[in-house]
């Protein structure tokens, strides 16, 4: 059997396993982390890793924890009806941060009148009640990359 | 130095982030970084944080750190979580027991997926612990995947390894199975406060005492928590700066140093030796022709591994050009 010897071929290095990973969080004051709970899981069903930062965040922590972890997106579930503050309060600390490449949706009450205005200030994306699991994914499998 | 090196020395956050997540996806260049990193090591004390899931890992994690900045001291943590092995996706939920510390610029905290890799902890901990070291983290604490029978690898990695046991779990006949007992440097009875927890603590305390442990040799103490209450973490503290003495005696701290040099070569060479091994052999177009050949039954994988690792070793270069041949003769460094 013939070998490498002396033929010197270069080490192929291993592609690169690069992963999505996903902060989801609940910013505010509001304690229902169900749809959280559920997005996150169908979300690591769909092969992503998601960190998962619970309940009673301020945006302050979830920029942090975003910096840590190095994510490439943060979906926020908010139901309290402070998605006007807390959206673009993590948008500028995003900025702050050098962080835009950061991808920012969520979900949640928030209504129609609203999403436009989100929309222009940095939320990339905005799913409201009757949104299914499934659009969820397809929009995070699309639209979020792994970072280079 | 390149300037990722330079910042991650300096404790930038962000450029240490970015490092070991591409560390953990296997960048290569992450790898070039690391190499100037590694001779400034080595300075950290690291806690391994093991037990069954729902043990409470994550919550005495959070209470650890705590009493550790009380004391000023800088800390990692690096939480580990299973990798789903259908989808490859994973949910990573240890952060949600450590929010106290989110904004504590003094805490670094990585969440990390096993991503198929045994043993309790990630392909990439190694790394990621190097990382944190040479950031200047005083104390990195590593929390293994909720496990808690062969998490074995911990043990080389860790100064020193707390072994997590809940009361009404199992009988003693889990006790002495072997792998817990030979990973602990101090055992905690967390949510001691739950009944059967007396009964635990003998149960354990008879295992360490039926292991001849001899004079002068650390015998893992057996100590009592309420994590969630803050119950015991002091007294804890204590134990682990005892074993840190102890392991910081002479003899100890460099067979430890050796030891985890010696996991730390091990490893990496495991994953490149293969990968070269297979990519030169396919690159040869040897690869196929071989498997077909063995699925024929004509070759058989032992004799080709064989053939495979004995044509494939020129160590000398290693040895500063002199000749160390593979045979024996030449001196192991």
């Amino acid at each position: 059997m013939a070998t490498a010897k002396g033929k010197s071929v270069a080490a192929t290095p291993k592609k690169a396993v690069r992963k999505i990973r996903i902060l989801v969080g609940k910013p505010g004051l509001d304690g229902h982390d169900r749809g959280a709970k559920i997005i996150a899981r169908a979300l690591r069903d769909a092969g992503v890793e998601v960190i998962y930062t619970g309940l009673h965040q301020t945006p302050e922590m979830i920029v942090s924890a975003a910096a840590q972890e190095d994510v490439d997106g943060i979906g926020l579930s908010i139901l309290s009806g402070a998605h006007n503050y807390l959206f673009p309060r993590i948008i500028t600390l995003l900025r702050e941060k050098k962080m835009d490449d950061v991808v920012l949706f969520g979900g949640g009450i928030i209504p129609d009148d609203d999403i436009p205005k989100l929309m222009k200030k940095g939320v990339d994306r905005v799913f409201t009640p009757g949104a299914t699991i499934q659009e969820i994914v397809d929009y995070v499998n699309v639209r979020i990359r792994p970072r280079k | 130095m390149n300037a990722a090196g330079r910042e991650i020395l300096a404790g930038n956050t962000r450029a240490a982030a970015r490092l070991m997540r591409d560390l953990d996806d296997e960048i290569p260049a992450a790898i070039r970084t690391l190499k100037q990193l590694y001779r400034h090591t080595g300075r950290a004390f690291i806690l391994g944080v093991t037990g069954a899931p729902g043990a409470g890992k994550s919550t005495l994690v959070n209470r650890i750190t705590t009493h550790l900045r009380k004391r000023g001291s800088s800390v990692g943590i690096v939480a580990i979580d299973p990798t789903s092995p259908y989808s490859g996706g994973a949910i990573l939920g240890d952060r949600i027991r450590m929010q106290q510390h989110a904004l504590d610029e003094g805490v670094f905290i990585k969440s990390l997926a096993t991503r198929g890799h045994l043993g309790g902890l990630s392909r990439s901990t190694i790394d990621i612990v190097n990382v944190m070291d040479a950031m200047g983290k005083d104390v990195i604490l590593i929390e293994t995947v909720g496990v808690g029978q062969d998490e074995v690898e911990i043990v080389k990695v860790a100064h020193t390894n707390l072994v997590l046991v809940v009361p009404g779990l199992g009988d003693d006949i889990q006790a002495i199975k072997a792998g817990i007992l030979e990973i602990a440097d101090i055992f905690v009875i967390n949510k001691a406060d739950r009944d059967g927890a007396d009964k635990a603590k003998r149960e354990i305390e008879t295992m360490v005492s039926m292991s001849g442990f001899k004079e002068g040799e650390w015998k893992p103490p057996v100590l009592s928590a309420v994590a969630a209450t803050d119950k015991g973490t002091v007294e804890l503290l204590e134990a682990v700066d005892r074993h840190k003495e102890y392991i910081y005696q002479e003899g100890n701290l460099s067979r430890y140093r050796r030891e985890k040099a010696r996991v730390e070569l091990v490893e990496i060479l495991k994953t490149r030796l293969i990968e070269k091994a297979v990519s030169d052999l396919d690159a040869h177009g040897l690869l196929e022709p071989l498997l077909a050949d063995m699925a024929k039954k004509r070759k058989d994988p032992y004799t080709i591994s064989e053939k495979v690792v004995n044509h494939s070793f020129a160590f000398h270069f290693l040895n500063g050009g002199k000749q160390a041949s593979m045979k024996g003769k030449g001196k192991p460094r």
